[in-house]
């Protein structure tokens, strides 16, 4: 069975305000769980220090393997399982290979990256996810403080909350 | 503290906050169907009602039924197969290459021009489908499947197996990038939401909470996608285009074709966004979010494809007669004053003639003309496809053999059923789907306004 899980919840009329109240929270010494927001806000992530995806190098691995996989195909299938001359060519015949190498390229690297996004964030139709306040699909930026990861008291990061620029602050607990 | 930018024009008007945006959008989400939509939904059903009849009878009975003769073998069905396709390529335009060139504007509409492309393939996708005859069998003969000829694999070599890869490809990555756009939405939606209509939209958006690390990973799957399709993009139609340019038909045998067929494509694509994007905006009220400004960039797109597809025309009809290749010079002549020169009067002076009417500011920032235009230039496009196809087929090598295509009732219904799916699907998706991408515009909203 999980434990409970205490949170202190403050919420945000604006991105600026979130931006800035980021660095002064974190100065303080309260470490965030995690900054949730309508709209993606440029210069978050480097605020609570996250890295770079690297979904990216995802992205150009799974396409690497859809073209090795497109010209192993096509070369096995046309060269070696059943060669046929086509127009007096090769059998295994380049330039006319490009065309489906290239899609099959763009469709698994996409397809991968992706998928790999899904894992990663844990996106899937049957989950219900942990929200902490129902306005942060809507206008409000809502900054989440897990109490058993920081050492400060609640009465402490409250003020430091309310010091950064939350308009609102509120508990919330989770079975 | 208020900014306002003297240099650049607005993207959204009526001073909206960044909880109007969800409010505008989301309402006609949640609101009963209207009137003037229940109207769209019954007229296209009965396009698919008479449509699929006539597909039906063109399963049945075969394809004996349409009007193709043993000279003219391809022609309304690739002429449509062409023309859908063209039009699906607005859509992954709009959102990818101009995402790569940072262009903001592209975020109220991207959405609904996606949407549009998606339908767009789907419909394309029938008449290669029905041509084959032997509809169920399809998979056989165009994908590479192990099968009972021994493998007898399919031939890699050839233009039109490139086109199933492509087309195949440009439809799957084409969801999926519209896909992960819904998804920050449909949890908007979730979230306003109670009992099934929560379940339903709590599904669809997958979980989605927007937490500044899913925010980092979606921007940069967002920016790799679109990196990804506007090669993409553009290969589709150039592959389509090899249909035709890598025959020995004059008239097909050109290698103009590629450059010119994306263009074309594009041209026809912002037409189509344009009439559905002026109908939606009125439908839902969302002139604050669609403004004139886009309609004016939009038109601007179609004068300059619409420019680069005449300058293909008359490079074409230049090179047909510099070459000295008798088939060739005649090919071309025919078409202008063949039996079907009123085919390509009709394209000339829709495709080339009418767009160059957008020069003038007070045509392309009006409603009513951009709307007809852009039914004309769809026209247009439709008439470019039947001329390539058909004039270049029915002058056959041999004289005896010279022949005339007339479109039969199951023609004429199989077009129908296309524009059936295509206006059913784009009713469902705008009533039950956010016609705009909330979360960017919110994003934009930003920019512009408030700053602390």
């Amino acid at each position: 069975m999980e434990t409970k899980k205490n949170y202190l919840v403050g919420i945000f009329d604006d991105s600026d305000k979130v931006l800035h109240g980021i660095g002064h929270v974190r100065e303080q010494g309260v470490k965030i769980e995690e900054v949730f927001t309508p709209y993606p806000v440029h210069g978050i992530e480097a605020k609570l220090g996250y890295k770079r995806s690297k979904l990216s190098v995802a992205a150009f691995m799974f396409g690497a393997l859809g073209t090795f996989l497109a010209i192993l195909m096509q070369v096995w299938m046309l060269g070696i399982d059943w060669p046929m001359i086509i127009g007096g060519k090769n059998f295994v015949s380049a330039p006319t290979f490009v065309p489906v190498t290239f899609e099959l390229t763009v469709l698994i690297g996409s397809l991968g990256m992706v998928g790999t996004f899904f894992v990663l964030s844990d996106l899937k139709p049957h989950k219900t996810p942990r929200i902490f306040d129902l306005r942060s699909t809507d206008d409000k930026m809502v900054m989440a403080v897990d109490l058993a990861v920081n050492k400060l008291s609640e009465n402490e990061i409250q003020s430091i909350l309310q010091a950064s620029g939350a308009s609102e602050v509120y508990r919330k607990d989770f079975e | 503290m208020e900014v306002v930018s003297t240099v650049r024009t607005p993207l959204v008007t009526g001073q909206k906050t960044v909880h109007d945006v969800s409010e505008d959008i989301c309402h006609y989400v949640e609101a009963k169907p209207n009137k003037l939509w229940m109207f769209g939904i019954i007229l296209s059903l009965g396009a698919l009602g008479f449509g699929g009849y006539c597909v039906f009878r063109t399963l049945w009975d075969g394809i004996g039924v349409w009007g193709l003769n043993k000279t003219v073998g391809w022609a309304w069905d690739i002429t449509n197969f062409v023309w859908w396709v063209g039009i699906g390529h607005a859509g992954t335009l709009i959102s990818a290459i101009l995402l790569l060139f940072r262009q903001k504007w592209r975020m109220s509409i991207n959405r609904a021009a996606e949407a549009m492309t998606i339908f767009a393939v789907i419909c394309a996708a029938q008449f290669p489908l029905l041509h084959m005859g032997r509809l169920w069998l399809g998979f056989y003969w165009a994908l590479p499947l192990p099968n009972t000829f021994g493998s007898l694999w399919v031939n890699f070599n050839s233009p039109l197996l490139w086109d199933v890869f492509a087309i195949s490809t440009y439809f799957t990555v084409s969801l999926v990038f519209w896909y992960i756009g819904l998804i920050p939405d449909f949890a908007t939606i979730r979230d306003r939401a109670t009992g099934m209509r929560r379940s339903i939209y709590g599904a669809l958006s997958f979980g989605w909470t927007g937490g500044a690390k899913d925010w980092n990973r979606y921007e940069t799957v967002a920016l790799v996608l679109a990196g990804l399709a506007t090669p993409l993009v553009l290969s589709v139609h150039t592959i389509v285009s090899f249909d035709f340019a890598t025959s020995v038909i004059p008239g097909w045998h050109t290698t103009i074709f590629p450059p010119y067929f994306v263009a074309g494509a594009i041209f026809s694509g912002f037409a189509m966004v344009l009439t559905l994007m002026i109908v939606t905006r009125k439908l839902f009220s969302l002139e604050d979010y669609i403004t004139i400004y886009h309609i004016e960039l939009m038109n601007i797109i179609i004068i300059v494809t619409g420019s680069i597809v005449g300058i293909a025309y008359i490079t074409e009809f230049f090179i047909a007669w510099y070459s000295g290749v008798e088939a060739e010079s005649y090919a071309f002549l025919n078409r202008a004053t063949g039996p079907y020169w009123w085919a390509y009067a009709s394209m000339m002076s829709c495709n080339v003639i009418s767009p160059q009417l957008f020069w003038v500011k007070k045509i392309r920032t009006n409603i009513i003309a951009t709307f007809t235009l852009s039914i004309i230039v769809n026209i247009g496009m439709w008439f470019e496809r039947f001329v390539i196809i058909v004039t270049s087929l029915h002058r056959d090598f041999l004289p005896s053999s010279w022949a005339m295509f007339y479109p039969t009732m199951y023609d004429v219904g199989v077009y129908l059923f296309t524009f059936g799916v295509f206006f059913f699907f784009f009713l469902l998706f705008a009533k039950f789907f956010p016609v705009i991408n909330m979360a960017e515009v919110k994003s934009i909203i930003k920019a512009n306004s408030k700053k602390y």
